[in-house]
Formats: structure tokens, C-alpha cells, sequence
């Protein structure tokens, strides 16, 4: 009786061990993958530099970073889970970017080389470099004021910028996806049911009116509490 | 006797609201809810939410007022629930949605589908069949609510019914647009598939009403009580042996039954939402079911037996 009461409390303490070295572990691959996401998306940024320094034009720059912007955004799903703010907020954010890179950009050629593109890649890499250095400095308890004013402040005008760079490109692919027919079933089939792409893309395009107003408010609020200490109550708190 | 009084305040600004003097002891909630509704007409009962503690659970309207933890002054705090409507008013209108709705597509009314298929029916027996099998679910589930169901909540907020009726009424359109297309493909296998889908279909509702008849059979009218259901005389209740929910199981299988009847996509989609969220229903019931009683037959699974 005696020894399973000592096996109790070293059972405990082995316990305890292990939520420490198990959240530990966790906080070491956050790191790892926050700076893993901030290397990646600086590549990008001086990729994009290089190329525009060297040839001194935007056209065939989507394609020149294509893959490594696949590459870089499609992991970014994994945020959806870990990242502490809403899931939702989160989600929506990762789905949209994922959803312009492959099933826009990458998918209809002849609207790579828009400026719209390169706007909404412009404002991406910076929103990106700064968000995961943020992450990065914020998990080694070493935050230099400046990345946290940076992630809080630029977003005011990047924000809105990204989504005009999107909602151009979209609107430049709608008669080439129209006169293609891509992503689009037709009746009759025997699945018994029909997609079209384009009108899809309009929806799409009207969806950002009632959702880019709450991200953006999100953002503020968020802002407001971390830069001024102010404590806002949530609808979803 | 000694009266009790009785102050209610907002939960969130702490504003006294109302003073009530000379309260019987053996008052009720739902008696002081009346009283407050009184002073403040807009507040009816059902939208009143009475409290002990502001961030606290609502107390029930049964409860009586000198069982409750309070002095002979007592103190609640009121929260608005916001415009409610009865559970009887949101589902007569959201299954009436479907049933007209998919008669709209059925008997191809003007603006849906091409001037020259106006007021035409389709060539395929099959789809006359989906009509039938259709409107008999939703008039099924009307007759239940009016006559079978027992609610144990009366009200809900009223954004409920936009967000149902939009899910309901969506889906049905949906569905109905393709199925009556006059560019429908009957299913693949033909008879034999159809045939199968509507043994499956019509067992799966004869079952779901069992269940609902069971259920009522449970409670009394009236009350409110909470008892575990078993298997009856019926084969059909014989499920309970292996699912807390089984309403939902033979909801399911009546619309996969629809689905391989029809072979339609969105039908598929519908199904497969409707199962998710009632797999959550089903996992709360069976959770609330554990926590309640502690003899719970430990065979039976929340939807799906043995699986989920």
C-alpha cells in the first residue's frame, strides 16, 4: 500500500514532466515555424525585387515566384489550428489567400501579368514579413517596439489595398473565364447538377462587401487592445 | 405569512428596474415574470431571462421564490433575450418553405426554367415519384409538429427562423431546381435503383415516426419531465438498443434513400449537411443523457451504432 501511494505521486511528477517538455516542444516548433514563414516570405520579397531591378518590368514576375508563393501560402493552412485568435477570422483569411492563388492567379494565364497582381503581392509579402516576424520575436520574449506598431499600424492601409489588388484581379480574369468555360458543369450530366465559374466569381467578388468590413474592424479592435490597452467586449467573446 | 420583496436590476448597468412588495413566499419565477412584464410591457415572460447572479444560469420558471438562496428582500438580475418566437411558429414555417417550394419547380411555374417548359411535367416517372416522396416528408414533419411533438422550450430568438427558414427553403430550391430540370438524367441503374432508394426511404419514415410516437409516449402531457427511452413493442424502436438518437439515424437514411432515388449532387450536399449538424445535436443529447442518469445503457451510440 505504502509503494503505490509513492508511484501516485511519482506518477504525478513524471505527469507534470511531460506536459512541460510536451509544451515546450510545441513552443520550440512554433518558433521553428514562424521563422521558417518569415525567412520564406523575405525570399519572395527579394525575389520580386531582383527580378523588377533586372528586367525592369512586372510582366512574367507572377511566374517567376509562383511556386515558392504556393508553397509559402498553402502551409500557412496549419495557422488555422494553432493560431490563438478567432478560428474563423483565421480561416477565412487563409482560405481567401489560398483560393486567389490557386484557383485565380495560377489558374488563368493571361491575367498574371496585371498590376493588380503585383499590388496584391506587394501588400502580401509585407503583411507576411511583418506578421511572422512578429510571431517570431513575440515566442522569444524579445519584441522590439517597433515590429509590434509595425503589425498593428500598417494593415490600416495595406488592408484595404490587398483587397483592391484582389477584387481588380478577379474582375480582369471574369471574361476569360467566361469565354473558357473553366470550373463550369453543364446539364445534362448525371450527376444532375451545373457550376458556373463566372457567376461563382461574382459572388465572390460581392462576398467581400459584408466580410472585409468585419475583418477590418477585427483588425481595429485588436489594435486598440494591444497598442492602448483598452479592453473592447466582442460579440463572439 | 411572511411576504418576501422583490427588486430586479439589469445585469449589465445594474439599474433597479422594478421593486415588487408583498410577494408570496410559494411564487414562482414565471409568477414574477408576469408581475415585471407588467411594469415593463415590452418585456414579455418569454424574452425575460431572471437571474441570481448577473453572469449566472437563468432560473427555471418552476422555480419557487423562499426555496431559492435569497433573503426576504431579494435581489435578481434581469437580461433581455431579445424577440422570441414559439418552436411551434418556426418549424410550420420552415417546412412549409420546402413543400411549396419544390411544387413551384415540379409543376415548372413560369421564370424558373425556359418559357417553352412552362407548366410542363417532366417525361421520367422517377422525378413524379421524388414529388411525391418530397412533399410527403414535409407533411409528415407539419403533422408531427402540430400533433406529435412535445416541446420543452417554448420560445427561441427570432433571428433563428431567418437563419432555418434560409437553410430550408435554400436547400429545397436547390434540390428541386435540378430534379425537375427538364435536362434531368434519371439515376444510372434505373428501376432497380429507384426501386431499392424507396424501400429505404419509406422504412427510414415509418421509423422516424415511431421514434417521435415513442418519444411522446415518454413525457406526459404537460410535463416536463426526462425519462430514457427504450425499444417498444414496435421493431421499429428496437434501434434504441444501439442509438440515443435514432430519429436522426432513420432522418438520415430517409434522405440517402432520396438521394440514390434521385442521383442528384445537391440532394447529396443536403444530405451530408444535414447529417453533420445533426451528428452534433445527436452527440449533445447523448452527452446531456450520461450526465443525467446514471444507469444509461453504455451499448448505445449517439447516431450512428458502434460508429459515432
Amino acid at each position: 500500500m505504502a509503494s503505490s501511494e509513492e508511484d501516485g505521486t511519482v506518477e504525478e511528477k513524471e505527469n507534470n514532466n511531460k506536459k512541460r517538455t510536451k509544451s515546450a516542444l510545441i513552443t520550440a516548433w512554433l518558433t521553428f515555424y514562424n521563422i521558417a514563414m518569415t525567412a520564406g516570405w523575405l525570399v519572395l520579397a527579394i525575389t520580386m525585387m531582383r527580378f523588377y531591378i533586372q528586367k525592369g518590368t512586372h510582366k512574367g514576375l507572377y511566374r517567376s515566384i509562383a511556386r515558392t508563393l504556393k508553397f509559402f501560402q498553402t502551409f500557412a493552412l496549419v495557422e488555422v489550428r494553432i493560431v490563438r485568435t478567432s478560428v474563423i477570422v483565421t480561416g477565412v483569411q487563409v482560405c481567401s489567400r489560398i483560393y486567389m492563388v490557386w484557383f485565380i492567379t495560377s489558374s488563368i494565364r493571361q491575367i498574371q501579368n496585371e498590376e493588380s497582381v503585383i499590388l496584391f503581392l506587394v501588400v502580401w509579402t509585407v503583411t507576411e514579413i511583418t506578421r511572422y516576424s512578429y510571431y517570431t520575436f513575440n515566442l522569444l520574449h524579445h519584441l522590439p517596439y517597433f515590429i509590434k506598431w509595425a503589425r498593428y499600424n500598417f494593415f490600416i492601409v495595406l488592408y484595404p489595398l490587398g483587397v483592391v489588388g484582389e477584387l481588380l484581379t478577379i474582375y480582369a480574369a471574369l471574361p476569360f473565364v467566361r469565354r473558357s468555360g473553366m470550373y463550369s458543369m453543364r446539364l445534362p450530366n448525371k450527376y444532375n447538377v451545373s457550376f458556373d465559374y463566372y457567376y461563382f466569381l461574382i459572388i465572390v467578388m460581392l462576398s467581400y462587401i459584408p466580410l472585409f468590413p468585419q475583418l477590418y474592424l477585427h483588425m481595429l479592435r485588436q489594435r486598440r487592445r494591444v497598442l492602448h490597452g483598452e479592453v473592447i467586449v466582442e460579440k463572439d467573446d | 405569512m411572511k411576504h418576501y420583496e422583490v427588486e430586479i436590476l439589469d445585469a449589465k448597468t445594474k439599474d433597479k428596474l422594478c421593486f415588487l412588495d408583498k410577494v408570496e413566499p410559494n411564487a414562482t419565477i414565471g409568477e414574477i415574470k408576469s408581475m415585471f412584464h407588467r411594469s415593463h410591457p415590452q418585456w414579455y415572460p418569454a424574452r425575460q431571462s431572471i437571474r441570481l447572479d448577473p453572469k449566472g444560469k437563468s432560473l427555471k420558471d418552476e422555480d419557487v421564490l423562499q426555496h431559492l438562496p435569497v433573503g426576504t428582500t431579494a435581489t435578481f438580475y434581469f437580461r433581455d433575450l431579445g424577440a422570441q418566437i414559439s418552436w411551434v411558429t418556426v418549424f410550420l414555417t420552415e417546412y412549409t418553405g420546402p413543400l411549396v417550394i419544390y411544387l413551384l419547380f415540379y409543376f415548372r411555374v413560369p421564370f424558373i426554367y425556359a418559357p417553352k417548359y412552362d407548366f410542363t411535367t417532366s417525361k421520367h416517372w422517377v422525378v413524379h415519384l421524388a414529388c411525391m416522396c418530397h412533399s410527403f416528408h414535409y407533411v409528415k414533419r407539419l403533422l408531427e409538429t402540430l400533433f406529435v411533438h412535445r416541446f420543452s422550450h417554448g420560445t427561441m430568438p427570432l433571428r433563428n427562423i431567418f437563419k432555418n427558414c434560409t437553410y430550408y427553403w435554400g436547400f429545397a430550391a436547390w434540390m428541386a431546381y435540378y430534379i425537375n430540370h427538364p435536362l434531368y438524367t434519371p439515376p444510372i441503374y434505373g428501376e432497380q435503383q429507384i426501386r431499392l432508394a424507396l424501400i429505404i426511404f419509406l422504412f427510414c419514415q415509418i421509423g422516424n415516426f415511431s421514434i417521435h410516437i415513442a418519444l411522446r409516449n415518454l413525457r406526459p402531457p404537460g410535463s416536463k419531465t426526462r425519462k430514457i427511452p427504450y425499444p417498444t413493442k414496435n421493431p421499429f424502436t428496437w434501434i434504441f438498443l444501439l442509438v440515443s438518437c435514432p430519429n436522426y439515424t432513420y432522418e438520415l437514411g430517409s434522405w440517402l434513400g432520396f438521394t440514390l432515388m434521385t442521383q442528384c449532387l445537391p440532394v447529396a450536399f443536403f444530405t451530408l449537411v444535414g447529417f453533420m449538424q445533426m451528428t452534433v445535436w445527436a452527440k449533445g443529447k447523448h452527452r446531456s443523457y450520461l450526465k443525467e442518469f446514471r444507469d444509461y445503457p453504455p451499448l448505445r451510440s449517439p447516431i450512428l451504432p458502434f460508429v459515432l
